[in-house]
C-alpha cells in the first residue's frame, strides 16, 4: 500500500467516483447522500493509546438504513459506539476527529453525552431488557426524562412500532425477561423507540436470534425505515443486502503488524453487492456467499 | 428513495437543555460529590487509628517494652513481654492445631466431598465465622476451664476454634483454583489420589493456603474476648502449658486502656502499636503472596 | 504408555495395591473426612456444652423472664441459683448499639461501594477497596482503645453533646437524644461498631453490585441516563437483596462484637431510651463481669451467651441465604 493521495481525498465528493479503488484514508465522504444525519469526519479511535480505527469519514443519510460490514475486529462496533458517545463509558477510549449530527459536533466540549444518547437510540447485540415488567421497560426512557402524562400511549405506540404490541398487550406487567429472545430484542427496540429518537443504532441486533426472529427484526427495520435513520452493524451479508440502503465496508489493515480498522468502501448497497469497487470488498462478500 | 422520509422533525441543538434535564445532571453531579465525600469519610478512621497508635504508642515502645513485664501501679516504664510471650505461645499452638485440621477439612470438601454433607459442612463453616468470639470463650470455659483451669492450652484451643472456619473457607477457595487438568495429569501418571493431593494440589495451592493461614493468624493475634475467658491474663511471664493464667498483648491493652493513670494507658498504646504492626505485616504480606502467585 | 528407561517415573507395579498403597488412600480420605466433620463437631459441642450450663438458669429464671425483664442481681452461690437474672437491659443494649451501627454503616458502605465500583478511576479501585478492607484487620481491642482514649473525646463526645443539645428538647423524639451525655454510651459504641462493620458490608455490596450485567448498564446509559440514574435504577435496584444480606452479615458482626463494645458502651446494668445512655450489651456484660462472677453467675452469663449465639446465628443464616446467590465473597473482610 502507498501513502494516501491527498488529491483523491479532495475529490471524494458525492457520486463522483463510484468504483474507484480508494487508498486508506481516502474513502468517499458520501455517495449521493442528500440530507445527512451524521457527517463523520476523519475519526480515529484509540483504546488505551492503541489505534483501533483510522481516519473514518462517511456521511450517513437521513431516514435510510445504513449497514456497516466487515471482518471481525475491523471497528464496526467501535464506530457505531462513537455515534452516540457510548465510547465515553469505556476507560481509556479516546476519539479524534469530528462527528456532526445534523451539523452539530457531538464531541464538542459543551455537549452532554447523555443528551446525545437520548436523541440517538441504541439496540445491542444481546437482548438486554431490564428485569422489570414489559411496561416498565418501555417506559424506562420516557420516565427518565420526566414524562409522566401520556405514558400509556407512549408505551403502546412504541410497542406497536416495534411490532410487539399484539403479542404482549395482555401481559404488560409480566417481566421483560419472560419473553422469547426475538421478542426481547423487539422489546429493546420498543424501549429505544419510546424515547422518540431520530436515529437508532443497532449492533448485530439479530446475531443472537433464530432465523425466524431474525426475519421479524428485519421486517421491523424496514417498517421503521423512513421514520428513523438506522445504522446497523451486521455480519450477515444477506441481511445487509436485504435491509440496507447503503453499505460501508471496513477492513483490518495489518500494516506494520498493528491491526487497525479502516473504511474501504461506502456506497449504495446494490452497488457494493453487485459491483464492488474494491477487490477486498468483493472478496469479502463473495467469500461470505461461498 | 427517500420518499418515505418522516415529516421533517426540527433539529433542536444538543446544547439546548431543558430545565428538567439540567436538574437531573446537577443531581448526578451532586451525588458523585457525595459519594466521593463518603469515600473520604470511610478511609479517615483507618488513618486516624494508624496515626494515633503510632503517635501515642511510639514513646513507650522500645527495648524495655519488649523485654520487661508491666510494673505495678503508677510506675512508668516496663513493658508487655509477658503478653508478647503469651500471644506467641497461644497463637502458635492454635496455628499448629487449626492449620492442619483446616486444610484437611478443605481437602475433604474439595477433593472427596460428595452429596449433602459437603454443603452442610460448608454452610456451618460460614455460620461459624459469624459466631461471637465471647461465645467461643464461654464454650471453652464451660467445656474445659472449669475442669482444668485457665492456661495457654485452653487459650490456644479457643483461638484455634476462631481460626478454623477462616482457614477452611480460604483453603477451600484456593484448592478449587487448582486446575482440574493438573489433577488429571497426575492421575494419568499413575499417582494415587493422596499422592496427587500431596504432590500436585497442595504445592500448587501453597501460596493461597499460606495467605489464608496468615490472615487467620492475624485474626487470632488480635483476639481478646476468647482469651479473657480462657487465658484470663497474668502479670508475670508464664511458660506453663496449662493450669496457670497467662497474659496476652490484647488482654494487657484491654486492661491498660481502662487504667486511670497515664503510664498504664501509654503502655496500652504501645501494645496496640505492637499489635497493629504485627497484624498489618501479616495481612499485607498475605496480600502480597496471593497477588504474586496469581500472576 | 511408553516411557524412557533412564528414569522410572512410572512402574506398572505401582498400580497394584500392595503394602502401603493399599491403605494409604482410604486412610488419607478418612483423616480428611474427620477434619471436615470436626467443624460440625466443634459447633455441636459448642452448642451442647453451653446449653447444658445455661439450661438450669433458664429454668430457674424462666425463659420469658430471662429475656424480658431487666433486673440483674448476680448471686454468689457455688452450687445453687440465688440471684435474679433478667437480661433484657443487655439485649436492648446489643440491639440499639448494633442498630445505630447499621444505620451509619449501611449508607456509608453503599456510597463507598458505588464510588469504588463506578466513579473512582480504574487504577485506584483495588487500592481503595483494599484500604477499606484493612479496617477489618484492625483488632477490636485497638478499636476499643482508640475509641475510648482518642476518637470519643475528640469527635464523638462533641458530636453527641451537639446532638443532645439540639434534639434533646424536641417534643417526641427528644427522649431519644436526651442528655446528659456520659463518656461512654450506646451511641459511642454504635459509631465505633459502624467503622468495624463497614468493610464487610462494603466488600459484599461491591461484589453484588459488580454482578450487574454490563449490558443493562449500557442500556440505561444508551437512553441518556445520568451516572446517578444508572446507579439507582439499574445497579442498586438489582443489588437490593444482596445489600440486605450484606447488612445482615454486618449486623451479625455488630451484635457479637465484644471487646470494643465492652469498652465503649457504658457499663450500667440497666437500659435507657436515650441513645446516650451508658448501658450494657450482652457480649459486653459477659466480658466485663465474668472475672468476678460466682459459679452460679457464670452460668447465667453462659445463658446470656446462648441467647446472643441464637440471635447472631439466625441473623447470619438469613444473611447467608440472601447472599447465597452471589456465591461466597472473596477478600479478607468477609472472613
Ligand atoms: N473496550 C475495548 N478496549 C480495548 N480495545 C477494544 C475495545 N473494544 C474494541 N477494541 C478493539 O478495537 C478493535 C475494533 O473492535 P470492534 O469491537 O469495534 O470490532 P468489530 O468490527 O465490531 O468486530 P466484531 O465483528 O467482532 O464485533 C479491535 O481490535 C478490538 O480489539
Ligand atoms: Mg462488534
Amino acid at each position: 500500500m502507498t501513502d494516501p493521495d491527498p488529491e483523491s481525498a479532495l475529490d471524494a465528493r458525492p457520486g463522483l467516483q463510484k468504483r474507484t479503488v480508494y487508498e486508506m484514508g481516502t474513502a468517499p465522504v458520501s455517495a449521493e447522500v442528500g440530507a445527512a444525519v451524521f457527517d463523520v469526519e476523519h475519526v480515529d479511535v484509540r483504546y488505551g493509546g492503541n489505534l483501533a480505527v483510522r481516519d473514518i469519514s462517511l456521511r450517513i443519510p437521513k431516514g435510510e438504513i445504513t449497514a456497516l460490514i466487515g471482518p471481525s475486529g475491523c471497528g464496526k462496533s467501535t464506530l457505531l459506539r462513537c455515534l452516540n458517545r457510548m465510547n465515553d463509558l469505556i476507560d481509556g477510549a479516546s476519539v479524534e476527529g469530528s462527528i456532526f449530527y445534523h451539523g452539530e459536533n457531538i464531541y464538542a466540549p459543551e455537549v452532554d453525552p447523555a443528551e446525545v444518547r437520548r436523541r440517538i437510540g441504541m439496540v445491542f447485540q444481546k437482548p438486554n431488557p431490564f428485569a422489570i415488567s414489559i411496561y416498565d421497560n418501555v417506559a424506562f426512557g420516557p420516565r427518565l426524562h420526566g414524562l409522566k402524562k401520556g405514558l400509556d400511549d407512549r408505551v403502546e405506540k412504541a410497542l406497536r412500532q416495534a411490532a410487539l404490541w399484539d403479542e404482549v398487550k395482555d401481559k404488560l406487567n409480566d417481566s421483560g425477561l419472560a419473553l422469547s429472545g426475538g421478542q426481547q430484542q423487539r422489546l429493546c427496540i420498543a424501549r429505544a423507540v419510546a424515547l422518540e429518537p431520530d436515529v437508532i443504532l443497532m449492533d448485530e441486533p439479530a446475531s443472537a436470534l433464530d432465523p425466524i426472529s431474525t426475519l421479524a427484526i428485519e421486517d421491523l427495520m424496514r417498517q421503521l425505515r423512513g421514520h428513523f435513520s438506522i445504522v446497523i452493524v451486521t455480519h450477515n451479508m444477506q441481511q445487509a443486502a436485504r435491509v440496507s440502503d447503503r453499505t460501508a465496508f471496513f477492513t483490518v489493515d495489518m500494516q506494520k503488524g498493528i491491526r487497525v480498522g479502516e473504511l474501504v468502501e461506502y456506497d449504495r448497497t446494490e452497488t457494493i453487492f453487485t459491483n464492488a469497487g474494491d477487490e477486498r470488498t468483493e472478496a469479502y462478500i463473495t467469500g461470505r456467499f461461498g | 428513495m427517500s420518499a418515505t422520509l418522516s415529516p421533517e422533525r426540527e433539529h433542536l441543538s444538543l446544547r439546548t437543555i431543558d430545565p428538567y434535564t439540567r436538574r437531573r445532571k446537577q443531581r448526578s453531579r451532586f451525588v458523585r460529590g457525595l459519594l466521593l465525600a463518603a469515600m473520604v469519610v470511610a478511609v479517615i478512621p483507618l488513618f486516624l487509628i494508624l496515626i494515633e497508635v503510632v503517635r501515642r504508642g511510639w514513646p513507650a515502645m522500645g527495648w524495655e517494652f519488649l523485654t520487661q513485664v508491666q510494673p505495678s501501679g503508677r510506675t512508668p516504664g516496663g513493658g508487655y513481654v509477658h503478653g508478647i510471650i503469651g500471644t506467641f505461645y497461644m497463637v502458635g499452638f492454635a496455628t499448629l492445631i487449626s492449620v492442619p485440621v483446616g486444610i484437611l477439612a478443605a481437602i475433604y470438601l474439595v477433593e472427596y466431598g460428595r452429596g449433602p454433607l459437603t454443603g452442610i459442612i460448608r454452610f456451618f463453616t460460614d455460620v461459624m465465622t459469624g459466631v461471637p468470639s465471647v461465645f467461643v470463650g464461654l464454650f471453652i470455659y464451660a467445656l474445659l476451664v472449669r475442669q482444668i483451669g485457665f492456661g495457654a492450652f485452653v487459650g490456644g484451643l479457643g483461638l484455634s476454634v476462631m481460626m478454623l472456619p477462616i482457614i477452611v473457607r480460604s483453603s477451600e477457595e484456593m484448592l478449587r483454583l487448582v486446575p482440574e487438568d493438573q489433577r488429571a495429569a497426575s492421575a494419568g501418571l499413575g499417582a494415587r489420589k493422596w499422592q496427587t493431593i500431596m504432590k500436585v494440589v497442595l504445592p500448587t495451592a501453597a501460596p493461597g493456603l499460606t495467605t489464608g493461614a496468615m490472615l487467620a493468624v492475624a485474626r487470632a493475634a488480635g483476639e481478646t474476648a476468647v482469651l479473657l475467658l480462657t487465658a484470663l491474663g497474668s502479670l508475670q511471664v508464664v511458660n506453663q502449658f496449662q493450669g496457670q493464667p497467662i497474659a496476652s498483648i490484647t488482654l494487657l491493652v484491654y486492661r491498660g486502656a481502662r487504667q486511670p493513670f497515664a503510664e498504664g494507658q501509654q503502655r496500652a498504646w504501645a501494645g496496640a502499636l505492637f499489635l497493629m504492626v504485627m497484624v498489618l505485616l501479616l495481612t499485607l504480606s498475605a496480600r502480597y503472596i496471593s497477588s504474586r502467585s496469581r500472576r | 504408555m511408553s516411557l524412557g528407561t533412564e528414569q522410572r517415573p512410572f512402574d506398572p507395579t505401582d498400580l497394584r495395591a500392595t503394602g502401603s498403597a493399599r491403605w494409604a488412600d482410604p486412610l488419607f480420605r478418612t483423616i480428611s473426612f474427620a477434619a471436615g466433620i470436626s467443624v460440625l463437631l466443634v459447633l455441636g459441642l459448642m452448642i451442647g456444652s453451653t446449653t447444658l450450663d445455661a439450661l438450669p438458669v433458664f429454668q430457674y429464671q424462666g425463659l420469658v423472664s430471662f429475656f424480658t425483664t431487666s433486673e440483674w442481681n448476680a448471686g454468689s452461690s457455688r452450687n445453687e441459683l440465688t440471684g435474679t437474672y433478667g437480661a433484657f437491659a443487655f439485649i436492648y443494649g446489643t440491639l440499639i448499639s448494633s442498630l445505630i451501627a447499621i444505620m451509619i454503616a449501611l449508607p456509608l458502605s453503599i456510597a463507598v461501594s458505588l464510588y469504588i465500583n463506578r466513579i473512582a478511576p480504574k487504577r485506584f479501585r483495588t487500592t481503595l477497596a483494599y484500604t477499606v478492607e484493612l479496617l477489618a484487620a484492625v483488632p477490636s481491642v485497638v478499636y476499643g482503645l482508640w475509641g475510648l482514649l482518642s476518637f470519643t473525646p475528640a469527635v464523638l463526645l462533641p458530636v453527641s453533646r451537639f446532638l443532645s443539645g439540639y434534639l434533646g428538647d424536641v417534643p417526641v423524639i427528644g427522649r431519644i437524644f436526651e442528655g446528659p451525655v456520659p463518656n461512654t454510651n450506646y451511641f459511642i459504641a454504635g459509631n465505633v461498631l459502624a467503622i468495624m462493620i463497614l468493610p464487610i458490608i462494603t466488600a459484599i455490596a461491591r461484589e453484588v453490585m459488580a454482578q450487574t450485567p454490563a449490558d443493562q448498564i449500557d442500556a440505561a446509559y444508551g437512553m441518556g441516563a445520568t451516572d446517578w440514574e444508572v446507579m439507582r435504577k439499574v445497579i442498586l435496584r438489582r443489588s437490593f437483596p444482596g445489600i440486605v444480606g450484606a447488612s445482615m452479615l454486618g449486623l451479625g458482626r455488630a451484635l457479637g462484637e465484644t471487646i470494643a463494645v465492652a469498652m465503649l458502651i457504658g457499663g450500667q446494668q440497666r437500659w435507657g431510651i436515650s441513645i446516650f445512655f451508658a448501658g450494657q450489651s450482652m457480649a459486653g456484660h459477659i466480658a466485663s463481669t465474668f472475672q468476678d462472677a460466682a459459679p452460679e453467675t457464670v452460668n447465667a452469663l453462659i445463658a446470656v451467651g446462648v441467647g446472643l449465639f441464637v440471635i447472631t446465628v439466625i441473623v447470619n443464616m438469613l444473611a447467608r441465604v440472601l447472599v447465597w446467590r452471589i456465591g461466597r465473597v472473596a477478600g479478607d473482610a468477609a472472613l
